[in-house]
């Protein structure tokens, strides 16, 4: 624990320390999720930065309210689309986070899981795999149909049914994507690119992998998926665990360098998000300041990549009535908005709807809808009757998160008919059904 | 009637208690820790705490916590999105600060009688858009209008850019409800517009939270004009482009906005998310807009270019299409916001000159700058001579908050030589009122504050806004000087004690 606050003489002013940018002027309110569900200004970025203020003067102990508003930040990010004077809140609430996580005592066996989970198994493709395995297993024994019926008894936590729900059926999907395969290029190879895996990307959404993989050879690109890459560790600098997620960024760095590719493809926008900023992670390690620059500026994600090409191999036709969702690690975070909807436009057939608030969090948000269970689900919920009213066949979102979070919250909202789809997903499609010749999904 | 009694040293707890039975403890914010981020809104240069912050629902939870608050003598003032430039929501006497954040329902919209009943915390801009699909607005456009609320916006008769045509809030609310330090609530004016009797919609408006808290607003909505043209003229000299502004209200052009931003703040804009292509080693640049009916609009673009033409503008550019002029505005827009690129604090100031007196002016303040060792900068409704010098300070440095304010009162009186006057815009609050006195006599003073006794005797409804203390003439005054504390934090309270 910290010192206790020293007191505060009234009439005394902001520190202008920490956070210099941030001119308290309220203009970001309005774009932050927490502060529109709760309208508290402790949960909007302008109150999250004056308590980080505030902490850094000694005003305010770690544990209790700076601990809890920080945490209840999604760290969506949309505050920095919003602030005219650049507040590199990212990294404000990375820092803040940090700051928690040091200090803060955890009671043992919640300190003991996340050391587990966060220092073991994300780390290891294997032994998160074995984990998946077990998940698989669970499921189709009829065990989680026992487990539901137990939440419904409430003979458990009430936040561990919260995350029993949310886990989707992994039965049926995809094969992972092999570490270590290269794909060939259909013709002739104009680029080599390497593939980001990820870590629950590639256990649960692997067939959004095999997508982007012919999507990509379609357009001459010869695919490695390099073998030692680790999860990029976003979940861990998120949630404030530095360290590890610092020796992660290493492994992943020295993983692409060997595979000597021209670009390292993301398909996941936290993922991107979290490549992208590798650069800032390692800034001050002497041996990996420079390769982490270099290597975040080849990062780029799957959309941003095909948008940029000279010419697109041109999709054949698909009628679907899409809306496209922006996640918030790319919209926010990268900055990337157009470059999606472009590709989606340029499939013949394709009606492109645009959402009310596309650009506003799901609530998923990396663990969020584990962390803060309720919030989530009120956030959820906007986005649900944002896309009931705007009625679309499928909507399409380049996240693994918010493919999970947005199928959830359609499906508890009786709007299974809607699809949720990666736009490579709906790309694939469009390039295959050239081969149906009728439009209509080849699946 | 509940009459208020001012009984100092009713304990904290007590009132906690009853507020807690009031609302639930979700909505009473109690802890130190909780209540520092209230401490201060959009100024920072002062900074109180108040005792709680409560966050009703309704209009009838309002007046309950009004009650209670006046049973025992407390303070209290309301809150919207805390975007106020002058310290309006600092809570100077400790108190009950009333956050109306969660009051934000648009309770009915009533397009053929072309007005809109809302609750307090809508925020302005959720206007327009509940309606703009039928092609109608909310006029007042301040440029906080993405965060700050109706209720804000009344209290401080928030203007922007487009008032120059289209006039300031106070011309756009038909009625108000709101609930008075006696403890009751009141209808003020009417739904139709012309006020019958006082004006008392007219007295509210611009009031800053000290006659009540507004529960419902009744606002104007204005048809969107058919058409609108936006341009952007470049200069190399500041002198050019005030001369350019005196041309086209000589001419007696109205256009619906005419808004200049100076060097300073093109390159705080130009450095973010909202650059628009303004070239950053520009003088000055003015933002123009005309609007109305297809046919006379382009000859009053034309005559505007025509008055440009006869100054040295070194680049004219009209927004091509809809997605063009939006963006212009919000580069304007977020001018104030974007001060954190160049400087790490900023203070507003706001004040009206005639327009002919401009060129002088700016170069008057520019030299008091220079004097006082302050950088400045300036983005103003250069239209209505509305003023917003920026003095960009760092509040780390020693004596910065006296420089300031010493600076801002020459920058006034600068303004009070020429003819002009003190702006309500932003609010007078807190720092403003010791400036009440270069621009109002005693008497004058007095008059208003007797209206004020008149809705708000015990002075529990936001007190020490607008009117300056009663004390030296020209002496600034501190909020730790002011401070006077009605309620006891004793040890029945002891976390209260640690701030
Ligand atoms: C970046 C920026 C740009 C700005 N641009 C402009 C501009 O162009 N034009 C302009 O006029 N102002 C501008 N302002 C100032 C400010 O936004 C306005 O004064 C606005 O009206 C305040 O609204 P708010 O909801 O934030 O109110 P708050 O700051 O929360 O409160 C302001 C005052 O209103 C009182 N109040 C709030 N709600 C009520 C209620 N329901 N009943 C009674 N009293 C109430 C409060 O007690 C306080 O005294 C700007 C501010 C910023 C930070
Ligand atoms: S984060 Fe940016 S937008 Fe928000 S209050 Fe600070 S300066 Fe203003
Ligand atoms: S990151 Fe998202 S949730 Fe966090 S303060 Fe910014 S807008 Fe709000």
């Amino acid at each position: 624990m910290e010192s206790p606050a020293h007191p505060h003489p009234a009439g005394s002013t902001v520190a202008a320390d920490l956070t210099p940018q941030c001119v308290h002027c309220g203009l970001c309110l309005q774009a932050c999720p927490t502060y529109i569900e709760l309208g508290k200004e402790a949960d909007s970025p302008r109150g999250r930065i004056y308590l980080m203020q505030a902490r850094q003067r000694g005003r305010l102990p770690v544990a209790g309210s700076f601990a809890e508003h920080i945490s209840a930040c999604l760290d969506c990010r949309a505050c920095e689309s919003a602030c005219p004077s650049g507040v590199p809140y990212g990294e404000l609430v990375e820092q803040a986070r940090e700051v928690v996580e040091q200090q803060l005592k955890r009671p043992f066996l919640v300190d003991a899981l996340r050391r587990y989970v966060f220092g073991w198994v994300f780390p290891s493709p294997r032994i998160l795999r074995i984990h998946f395995h077990l998940l698989r297993l669970y499921q189709r024994l009829g065990l989680q149909a026992l487990v539901r019926g137990l939440a419904a008894l409430k003979l458990i936590p009430a936040r561990l049914a919260g995350m029993e729900r949310l886990l989707p059926d992994l039965r049926g999907r995809a094969a992972p994507v092999e570490l270590g395969a290269i794909f060939k290029s259909n013709g002739a190879t104009r680029f080599r690119v390497g593939l980001v895996a990820g870590c629950v990307m590639n256990e649960i959404f692997a067939g959004i992998h095999h997508a982007t993989i012919r999507v990509l050879q379609r357009n001459g690109c010869e695919i490695v998926v390099p073998s030692s890459q680790v999860c990029c560790a976003a979940l861990h600098a998120h949630a404030g665990i530095t360290a590890t997620a610092q020796e992660m960024a290493k492994r992943n760095i020295q993983a692409f360098e060997q595979a000597s590719v021209s670009a390292v493809i993301v398909n996941a926008a936290g993922c991107g998000a979290k490549l992208k900023e590798y650069g800032a992670l390692l800034a001050h390690d002497p041996e990996f300041s420079s390769r982490a620059r270099s290597f975040s500026q080849k990062v780029v994600d799957i959309s941003e990549f095909l948008d940029g090409l000279p010419a697109l191999s041109p999709p054949g036709r698909l009628e679907l009535r899409v809306a496209y969702d922006d996640p918030c690690h790319l919209l926010h975070a990268q900055r990337i908005g157009q470059a999606p909807r472009r590709l989606l436009q340029q499939i013949p057939g394709l009606e492109l709807l645009e959402l009310q608030y596309p650009d506003q969090c799901c609530g998923s948000a990396g663990i969020y809808n584990i962390t803060h269970p309720e919030l989530s689900m009120r956030i959820l919920e906007r986005k649900v009757e944002d896309i009931k009213q705007c009625g679309p066949a499928a909507v399409a979102t380049g996240n693994p998160g918010c493919l999970l979070q947005i199928g959830q919250g359609l499906r508890m909202a009786d709007l299974s008919h809607i699809q949720v789809m990666h736009p490579l997903e709906i790309l694939d499609r469009a390039y295959r059904s050239e081969s149906f010749g009728n439009g209509r999904n080849p699946d | 009637m509940t009459v208020a009694t001012s009984q100092p040293g009713v304990p904290r707890t007590e009132i906690r208690k009853e507020l807690v039975a009031l609302l639930d403890s979700e909505r009473v914010l109690h802890t130190p820790e909780e209540l520092l981020v209230y401490e201060c809104d959009g100024l920072t240069l002062h900074s109180r705490m108040p005792d709680f912050v409560v966050f009703p629902d309704t209009t009838e939870e309002v007046l309950q916590i009004v009650r209670l608050a006046c049973r025992h003598g407390i303070p209290f003032l309301a809150r919207g999105a805390g975007t106020s430039l002058s310290g309006g929501t600092i809570a100077a006497e400790g108190g009950i600060v009333l956050e109306l954040s969660r009051m934000n329902r648009i309770l009915e919209i009533d397009l053929e009688n072309r007005m809109a009943r809302v609750q307090p915390g809508v925020v302005n801009q959720h206007v327009t858009r509940a309606v703009e699909a039928d092609e109608f607005y909310y006029a007042p456009d301040p440029s906080s209008q993405v965060a700050s609320t109706i209720g804000g916006n009344v209290a401080e008769n928030a203007g922007g850019p487009h008032t120059l045509k289209y006039g300031v809030t106070t011309n756009h609310v038909l009625e108000l409800q709101a609930v008075f330090p006696d403890g009751e609530v009141y209808r003020l004016g009417t739904a139709a517009g012309d006020p019958v009797g006082f004006d008392l919609v007219g007295t509210f408006v611009g009031s800053e939270g000290t006659l009540g808290i507004a529960t419902e607003v009744t606002v104007r909505l204005l048809h969107s004009a058919p058409a609108v043209k936006t341009l952007l003229a470049v200069y190399d000299s500041v002198s050019e482009a005030t001369q350019t502004v005196s041309g086209i209200i000589a001419r007696g052009i109205v256009p619906a906005a005419l808004e200049m931003i100076d060097k300073n703040t093109i390159q705080a804009i130009e450095a973010g998310v909202y650059a628009s292509g303004i070239p950053q080693d520009a003088a000055a640049v003015l933002l123009i807009e005309v609007d109305g009916l297809e046919a006379g609009i382009d000859r009053q673009l034309e005559e505007i270019l025509e008055v440009i033409g006869s100054r040295q503008a070194r680049e004219v550019r009209v927004a091509g299409s809809a997605a063009e002029r939006k963006k212009l505005w919000a580069a304007r827009k977020n001018a104030f916001g974007a001060y954190g690129r160049i400087s790490p604090n900023y203070y507003t100031m706001d004040g009206v000159i005639p327009r002919s007196k401009l060129p002088e002016v700016l170069d008057r303040i520019e030299s008091l700058g220079r004097e006082y060792g302050l950088r400045m900068a300036n983005v103003f409704h250069a239209g209505d001579g509305n003023l917003h010098p920026i003095i960009l300070y760092d509040i780390a440095q020693d004596d910065a908050r006296e420089k300031v304010m010493a600076l801002a009162g020459a920058i006034l009186r600068c303004c009070m030589d020429v003819g002009g006057t003190l702006s309500g815009e932003h609010g007078i609050g807190l720092e403003k009122r010791e400036f009440m006195r270069l621009f109002f006599s005693e008497a004058d003073l007095q008059v208003m504050e007797r209206l004020k006794r008149v809705f708000n005797p015990d002075n529990l409804a936001n007190p020490q806004k607008i009117f300056p203390m009663r004390r030296g003439c020209g002496e600034m005054s501190s909020l730790s000087e002011d401070s006077r504390d009605r309620l006891s934090r004793s040890e029945e309270d002891p976390e209260f004690v640690r701030f």
